[in-house]
């Protein structure tokens, strides 16, 4: 089936099988491996993208049923000013270990704090459920968000300095 | 050590800047011409014969190249392991499946959709057996796995190890003689360490490549021990090793389920060879859980002998250990690793019996701890049930029983030689920080009001640097793979004629972060600032020759290794540019990314001018080779010991039984700290999984051997709304089996956390009537626990 999808702002016209996965023609068909699979039933996350501004895992849809949307993986997350603060929040507060979940979880973060960009902890929480992180605990997820956060609000995050004792 | 802010400061991690804007390259990410996709074909019984295998309505499919079955690859042999104890899994099923999910068939086709639907219509005549799931029916050998081989393959007891089943008095000298003294006290208990599925976010993944033209053979593959599985690659097709390039990328979670050969390796290779074209197989997420190994799954017995002061008299584990049904890498060691900790930090008798039992399941191996967690779990678990007993506050009776920090190095009961340790001076940090005293005061006074508070404490000693030559050399040989490395650590650091530095580890991450440790590590010892440091690892081609990243030896041995090669590059760059400076090598000092003669900066070079000299053999000193690197093999005399103490407080809904984790605090002790965040985010990890074992997840059979647990919907790991924010602190007591003094923390924080729980959630019910609730304490558990005990 032919489909047009505008996928971090390039358009993409593509004959596909109706059966495939808006995360295969993703990572396949155009190329950007950065949005992963994980467990292909919708609960780990790590296919998360947004579509036409929803967090939505990539491995629940069909690429014919993106047809006409945007969608945003993490390849486009940044910008030429330079990464996105969800991508600094992960970097400077070690938000990531061995990277799988991590595109995933800074989509969903992002979507998070296009609709909320003040949350308290427990709505960070809340806010990623739908992602499982292996590696970190969530520990320092939750303080990469926050420090997204208070940057977008023109506030001095912190980063991992400010909370390791020795 | 040096104390530069390089080395012990905190470091922002070199490998993010990639994996934040997806442009990490996974084994699934990488792509070769050609390709084609694999699907197996998997046993829906636990046991079964099989009868035929009709494979032609999958051949018959457009896209279809071949489907094999055990007669193609039964030349091959089965899949080798490094500790080669019990039935190993044959590549294919032969003949007969001892598991759900047992590969019978593979399909090769021309994408992963296809491969897919021609494995549904690969026909497989099964004639169903019985089969043995329980541990205790396994143990009694009624139905046997494999037909006349014994259930039981070895029992690991007291103090001898590696020599099989071994005849120890029983129970150990002393321990039978307490029990008769008239002030003794016994408390004994059985309880469950229930089977876990490691579940790594990324699924396992290879891709193989054959090349006829040179016989040799490229394969990625999602792995922790690359080495390994070169050499075994070449045992198997007959080819050397050094035709074999096996490379591990970007690995996403290992946590012991990567540690491991697998049959999907060989076969892909086999594949690859046969049709001539690259073959790759990924790992479906259901397929996951029967396909890849599983951890944990004791049922033991855990008694104490002491008297009413504390003192622990014998301390004894009689355990029934899940191997699953075949062997793969290290199955059957994985207990024994538990044993090498059996006492944890207290200078007590110790009696120890650990029976390896087949069962009609997935294979056990090596799961984040590996052995240590359930160690750590049956005696940590069963101090707490004797300090109850006595009336003695958990935190003195350890302490009672603690070696000294002077006595050290000891010979522990189990025969384990520890160099350093300062359990008390760590229990008392832990316990100040956290205000005990305030904190049973707050417990007490929310007990009075009705609420369920609960707080729980453990200690642990974990074994981990492995490993030393002559300890993991005995038993452990790889010389079936011509690899004879008994857990050596290798580390090259070359300096560019750039002036930059390359540092290639026979070991790589999955997550740790060695791209950043390694680099402070040579950063602090050359003066070559971060930006200009890299690491490269996880070929197998160019890596020095490694054995890769587990049970938390990186740093203490690999790093060690790359530790003693910056100083060997360090002192041949005195010398070079002593020559350019007309100066000592003596007289050298290095600084501000080059070097200077002492007391004269203006007399300096850059390490570029240097590293330019050194490959210009015409320019150097004579007698000096040209060029600017070294390359080290390190072999600690002794494994490495690190401890702590974890401590939480949780609260109970006795209406739904429902555990709410309000605090968590941890102080470990991993020696010296080379990036305290990658530190804190390891011990982070850890605890979660531990966590998840208290709480959250189990992996559940059927009778008949169904695995009911096999997608995240009916095995739930943590989400984010399940875990608290951990408050961590650390004591320092260095080794000195390394020049780091460096210990280890990859698996730590699972190592103290599942017994900590649930030491809280008991004692925040303990006065209604428990005594103990197997893990995973779900809300219906621990609900049905209180209804018990008030009936």
């Amino acid at each position: 089936m032919e489909v047009s999808i505008s996928v971090n702002g390039t358009n993409h016209s593509s004959d596909v099988e109706p059966r495939t996965l808006l995360v295969h023609y993703l990572r396949e068909d155009l190329g950007l491996t950065g949005t992963h699979v994980g467990c292909e039933t919708g609960y780990c996350g790590a296919c998360t993208v947004i579509v036409d501004g929803r967090a939505v895992k990539s491995c629940t849809m069909f690429a014919v049923q993106a047809d006409g949307a945007e969608v945003r993986t993490v390849e486009g997350a940044a910008n030429d000013a330079g990464l996105h603060p969800v991508q600094e929040g992960f970097w400077e507060c070690h938000g990531l270990q061995c990277g799988y979940c991590t595109p995933g979880m800074i989509m969903s973060s992002i979507a998070l704090l296009e609709e909320n960009d003040n949350p308290s902890e427990d709505e960070i929480r809340h806010g990623i459920e739908g992602n499982l992180c292996r590696c970190t605990g969530y520990h320092n997820i939750v303080r990469s968000v926050q420090y997204a956060s208070a940057k977008l609000r023109g506030e001095e995050p912190q980063g991992a300095s400010a909370e390791v004792t020795t | 050590m040096s104390t530069t802010s390089v080395m012990g400061g905190i470091v922002r991690r070199k490998e993010d800047p990639s994996l934040i804007q997806g442009k990490g390259r996974y084994v699934d990410d990488i792509k070769r011409p050609g390709e084609l996709a694999v699907a197996f074909v998997r046993s829906p019984f636990a046991a079964a014969t099989v009868n035929s295998i009709d494979a032609s309505g999958a051949l018959a499919l457009d896209g279809v190249h071949a489907v094999y079955t055990i007669d193609d690859v039964r030349h091959l042999g089965v899949t080798p392991a490094q500790v080669a104890v019990g039935t190993l899994r044959p590549l294919l099923a032969d003949g007969a499946v001892k598991h759900v999910g047992e590969a019978v068939a593979m399909v090769v086709a021309d994408d992963r959709y296809i491969a897919q639907d021609a494995a549904d219509l690969v026909f497989v005549d099964y004639e169903p057996l019985d089969a043995v799931v329980d541990l205790k029916e396994a143990m009694a050998d009624s139905i046997q796995v494999h037909e006349g081989t014994p259930n039981l393959l070895l029992t690991w007891a007291g103090n001898a190890w590696w020599e099989g089943v071994v005849e120890l008095p029983d129970p150990a000298p002393g321990i039978q003689e307490a029990k008769e003294r008239d002030d003794a006290v016994v408390v004994s208990l059985e309880m469950v360490n229930q089977r876990l599925i490691p579940t790594a976010i990324e699924p396992r993944a290879v891709l193989a490549d054959w090349n006829d033209g040179y016989g040799s053979v490229e394969l990625w593959t999602t792995s922790q021990i690359p080495h390994a599985v070169a050499g075994a690659i070449g045992a198997t097709f007959g080819i050397p090793s050094n035709k074999v390039r096996v490379v591990a990328p970007e690995v996403g979670g290992g946590f012991g389920l990567k540690l491991n050969l697998y049959p999907d390796e060989f076969l892909c290779c086999f594949a690859s060879k046969e049709l001539g074209r690259p073959v790759r197989w990924t790992e479906t997420r259901r397929e996951a859980a029967v396909s890849s190994i599983q951890g944990r799954g004791w049922i033991g017995t855990a008694t104490i002998t002491g008297t009413r002061d504390g003192k622990i008299l014998g301390y004894e584990l009689d355990a029934i250990c899940d191997m699953g049904a075949y062997s793969q890498n290290f199955t059957v060691a994985i207990p024994l690793l538990g044993l090498f900790v059996a006492p944890g930090q207290y200078d007590i008798p110790t009696s120890y019996a650990l029976h390896c039992v087949v069962t009609n399941t997935p294979t056990t191996d090596a799961y984040r701890g590996a052995g240590r967690p359930e160690a750590a779990f049956y005696l940590e678990r069963i101090i707490d049930v004797f300090a109850r007993e006595i009336g003695m506050d958990p935190a003195d009776v350890r302490k009672a029983n603690y070696w000294k920090k002077e006595q050290f190095p000891v010979t522990t009961a189990v025969g384990m030689t520890m160099d350093s340790g300062d359990y008390e001076t760590n229990l008392d940090a832990l316990l100040a920080r956290v205000g005990y005293e305030e904190l049973k005061a707050k417990r007490d006074a929310a007990r009075a009001e009705g609420r369920l508070l609960g707080i729980g404490l453990s200690t642990y000693v974990e074994v981990c640097g492995f490993g030393p030559s002559a300890l993991t050399g005995l038993g452990f040989s790889w010389a079936g793979y011509g690899l004879p490395t008994a857990f050596n650590g290798s580390g090259v650091v070359r300096v560019q004629p750039d002036g930059t530095c390359t540092v290639t580890i026979g070991t790589g991450p999955s997550g740790q972060g060695h791209q950043t440790t390694w680099a402070q590590i040579v950063s602090d010892g050359l003066g070559i600032p971060m930006d200009d440091i890299e690491v490269q690892h996880g070929d197998s081609n160019d890596s020095p020759m490694g054995v890769g990243t587990f049970g938390s030896r990186s740093i203490a041995v690999d790093g060690s290794a790359t530790f003693e090669a910056t100083k060997r590059v360090k002192e041949k760059a005195a010398v070079i540019a002593g020559h350019l400076l007309e100066a000592a090598p003596q007289d050298v000092q290095f600084a501000d990314g080059g070097a200077h003669v002492a007391g004269s900066p203006d007399r300096s070079v850059t390490w570029a001018q240097i590293a330019e000299s050194a490959y210009q053999p015409h320019t150097l000193p004579e007698g000096v080779e040209g060029g600017l690197e070294s390359s080290v093999v390190f072999s600690p005399p002794n494994a490495t010991w690190p401890f702590g103490s974890h401590l939480a407080l949780v609260e109970v809904d006795p209406d739904t039984g429902d555990v709410d984790i309000l605090e968590y605090w941890a102080t470990d002790d991993c020696g010296n700290v080379i990036n305290p965040m990658i530190v804190d985010g390891q011990v982070h990890g850890g605890i979660a999984q531990g966590i998840a074992q208290a709480l959250f997840e189990e992996a559940i059979y059927d009778e008949t051997g169904n695995l009911l647990t096999s997608s995240l919907a009916d095995y739930p790991l943590p989400a984010a709304e399940s875990l608290p924010m951990f408050s961590l602190d650390r004591t320092v007591t260095p080794t000195d089996v390394n020049p780091l003094g460096v210990k280890g923390i990859g698996e730590a924080g699972t190592i103290g956390s599942a017994q900590t729980i649930v030491n809280a959630v008991v004692d925040a019910v303990s006065h209604l009537g428990v005594k103990h609730i197997d893990m995973p304490l779900r809300p219906k558990r621990v609900w049905q626990a209180i209804q018990d005990a008030r009936n």
